[in-house]
């Protein structure tokens, strides 16, 4: 079975132990991966909602939400769906009704299928393929398609002039930020998401401790982790680059027209997208499920058993150092969103045309010749000595031998 | 092997090229035109990856049908700033007025 | 039938809903969206026929770029807002009915070759050793390397000693930065042009 790619696994457990039928068994191998993809979507994205409120509140000398679900209102993203839910669904005489509904959808739909991409731990993502971050990237790029329909079906002047700006800005700082996200795709040869974890991991060499090989470390890949998470918060629509929805300007920008839980979509999707955008980051410079210790890979070892109870263990370490450092970024975004004063419209062009395209080509640039730089000086492709050579894919090999070594390796990948 | 035999990818290949065809002839709205041909060349992509999956063509047919998507784009954006051009000519949209030439 | 077979009829019937409302819709915008639900159920459609770097550029290139470049050209270029330009119903029927006789005259062609028998002489032909289904064995479909390697110039899926497309690909990237310079151009000279004008 082709489709399913990482359904695969799941299905021949489940063909083992519960039914024959295989249609059956890809079926519900399917739905267990959608149930888990959905609570890694919906979940983290309540708890950022209640965030927000509170570390706004401490930023501003407030306390924010202190009621529900007792102390610290840690249920306050419920109610607040509750309330959201209990609204009449509104739409303006004007509008184009069925894009005015239909397009939350497509932005949600846009936000949740790019976590399908997300290797959570060493293994464990819901499909695995070799062209994870253009997928995941290309996914998220049909976000913006849901922003500009809802902007031009809401028939006002308000929510057309957000969703032009909002398209123009996503569309621009798509190109950097997907300049960025390929310094460490350049590094580690491949676009396979958990093979670019593989790539930061490693064991303690001497003193060295494994976290130094994470890319954030790297004199090229740690700018381009920068420019990268700059970009990537103007791509979700976060303050100061909020300009699609400044209200002191322009009302609420795209969302003018809409409520209840249509809005709340919006919403879900913007917080959802903020945590992956986090995490593509944390996966991409600050190795993803590597705990940087060394302690993952040693609970897994070389043991090839998936349900063996120590590579579990170590698999559980992994999601949870995962989510620990997307958290961590999306508070990062929280924390600069109540911090600094919005761009203005220009301001914010210039900024991503002028400034953040170049130094994003710059540091391609930098990212492909700096190993063959190093290569002629010190004699090796990168700073740190590396034990698990046989992982190092972006080898650099003089040209007479790169024909003979590329035909070796992909007369077995056909294979 | 064949779980889809290869005439029913080539039939929705002709449905795409065909309504593509159409758009293109009825619409008289330039940006409607322009939807025309992304779906007629959308059908040709969907022939070239078809024939790539299921002849002895191999990969050949993929690589063509990436360059026909980059040039899909670069057409988009040409034509795009031609009928922006037009549109500050003729202040519509609609190609039946783009008749100066007209004897 | 199995899920492959199911999931190709969904998309299959998505992708020519899409195309037929394409040309049915009056309102631009609503062809926009018809167009998007086309665009990505036929990259789904290159997914299942295994091709999932081309799915992949398909949606990244043209529903996420060519579309919304599109729905950027009916914002920039709509005088009013929902607008409708019209066709004569007279034209819509003469249009449907060459539809389809064009659309029988493919599918009879297509129903009426031997691909096999055709397959088998491409093989002799071009005397490439190649296995007789093709490249994509159903069971993978990472094209990413092989496709890459073609693009270089290599071509180890086919033995090494096919043709690879490094000249076409160099000059693809050329085209693609005269044709952004080309419309940036285009775009903005006429306007400020039409603005001086109108300050005069």
């Amino acid at each position: 079975m082709s489709l399913i790619l990482a359904a695969e696994s799941l299905a021949e457990i489940i063909r083992d132990t519960l039914t024959e039928c295989e249609s059956c068994s890809v079926a519900i191998a399917a739905i267990i991966h959608v149930a888990l993809v959905g609570a890694f979507f919906g979940l983290p994205a309540g708890i950022f909602i209640w965030a927000e409120r509170k570390v706004s509140a401490r930023i501003q000398d407030r306390l924010g939400p202190t009621r529900v679900g007792g102390r610290f209102g840690w249920l306050q993203s419920l109610a607040d769906g509750a309330k959201l839910v209990q609204k009449e669904d509104l739409a303006p005489a004007a509008a184009d009704k069925f894009l005015f509904r239909i397009a939350p959808y497509i932005v949600v739909i846009a936000s949740f299928a790019a976590f399908m991409f997300l290797p959570f731990t060493d293994g464990w993502s819901a499909v695995s393929l070799d062209v994870g971050l253009f997928l995941l990237f290309g996914m998220l790029s049909l976000e913006v398609l849901g922003v500009i329909l809802a902007g031009y079906a809401s028939a006002s002047k308000w929510a057309l002039f957000g969703g032009m700006r909002e398209a123009a800005q996503m569309v621009s700082y798509e190109i950097p930020m997907s300049i960025c996200a390929l310094v460490p795709i350049v590094m580690a040869g491949t676009l396979n998401l958990n093979e670019v974890i593989h790539y930061q991991s490693a064991d303690w060499i001497g003193v060295i401790p494994p976290f130094l090989h994470w890319n954030v470390f790297h004199p090229v890949a740690g700018p381009a982790f920068v420019v990268y998470f700059v970009c990537a918060t103007a791509s979700c629509k976060r303050a100061p680059f909020d300009l699609a929805e400044a209200e002191s300007e322009l009302v609420a920008g795209f969302l003018t027209e809409y409520s209840g839980m249509r809005w709340s979509f919006f919403f879900l999707a913007e917080y959802a997208s903020m945590f992956l955008v986090s995490a593509v980051a944390a996966i991409l410079f600050l190795g993803g499920w590597d705990d940087g210790f060394g302690i993952v890979r040693s609970l897994k070892g070389s043991s090839t058993d998936v349900l063996a109870p120590s590579v579990i263990l170590g698999n559980l370490i992994g999601a949870a150092v995962l989510m620990a450092k997307a958290s961590k970024l999306v508070l990062l975004q929280i924390w600069v969103r109540w911090t600094l004063p919005r761009l203005r419209i220009d301001q914010v062009m210039t900024t991503c045309l002028k400034y953040l395209l170049p130094m994003a080509c710059a540091l391609f640039l930098a990212a492909v010749v700096y190993p063959i730089a190093l290569l002629v000086w010190t004699g090796r492709p990168q700073l740190l000595p590396r034990l698990n050579n046989e992982q190092v894919k972006a080898e650099v090999l003089t040209s007479s031998e790169v024909e003979v070594k590329v035909a070796a390796a992909d007369g077995e990948v056909i294979q | 092997m064949d779980a889809v035999s290869l005439n029913y990818v080539l039939a929705i290949g002709a449905v795409l090229f065909v309504c593509g065809v159409i758009c293109m002839t009825t619409k008289r709205n330039g940006i409607g035109i322009l939807m025309g041909v992304e779906l007629v060349l959308n059908g040709a992509n969907l022939n070239f990856v078809a024939f790539s999956r299921y002849t002895s063509l191999g990969l050949d047919g993929q690589v063509v049908s990436l360059f026909v998507i980059v040039l899909a784009a670069a057409e988009a954006a040409v034509a795009l700033a031609i009928a922006l051009n037009f549109y500050n000519n003729h202040l519509t949209i609609d190609v039946d007025r783009g008749d100066e030439l007209h004897g | 039938m199995n899920v492959e077979q199911l999931l190709f009829a969904l998309f299959a019937l998505l992708t020519c809903a899409g195309a037929i409302s394409v040309v049915i819709c009056q309102n631009v915008v609503r062809m926009a969206f018809s167009l998007i639900v086309c665009l990505a159920s036929v990259s789904a459609l290159f997914f299942l026929l295994s091709a999932d770097f081309v799915g992949a550029t398909q949606l990244m290139v043209y529903v996420g770029g060519t579309v919304v470049l599109l729905i950027f050209g009916v914002m920039l270029t709509s005088s009013s807002t929902l607008l409708q330009i019209r066709t004569s119903p007279a034209e819509g029927f003469l249009a449907a009915g060459i539809g389809v006789l064009f659309l029988a005259v493919f599918s009879f062609t297509a129903w009426s070759v031997d691909w096999d028998a055709n397959s088998d002489r491409i093989a002799r032909v071009t005397a490439v050793d190649v296995p007789p289904q093709g490249y994509n064995e159903a069971s993978s479909g990472n094209t990413v390397r092989p496709l890459a390697m073609a693009f270089v110039g290599l071509r180890p899926d086919k033995g090494g000693n096919a043709a690879g497309y490094l000249l076409p690909f160099e000059i693809i990237s050329v085209h693609l930065l005269v044709v952004l310079i080309g419309a940036a151009y285009l775009a903005r000279t006429k306007r400020r042009v039409s603005a001086d004008t109108q300050n005069k």
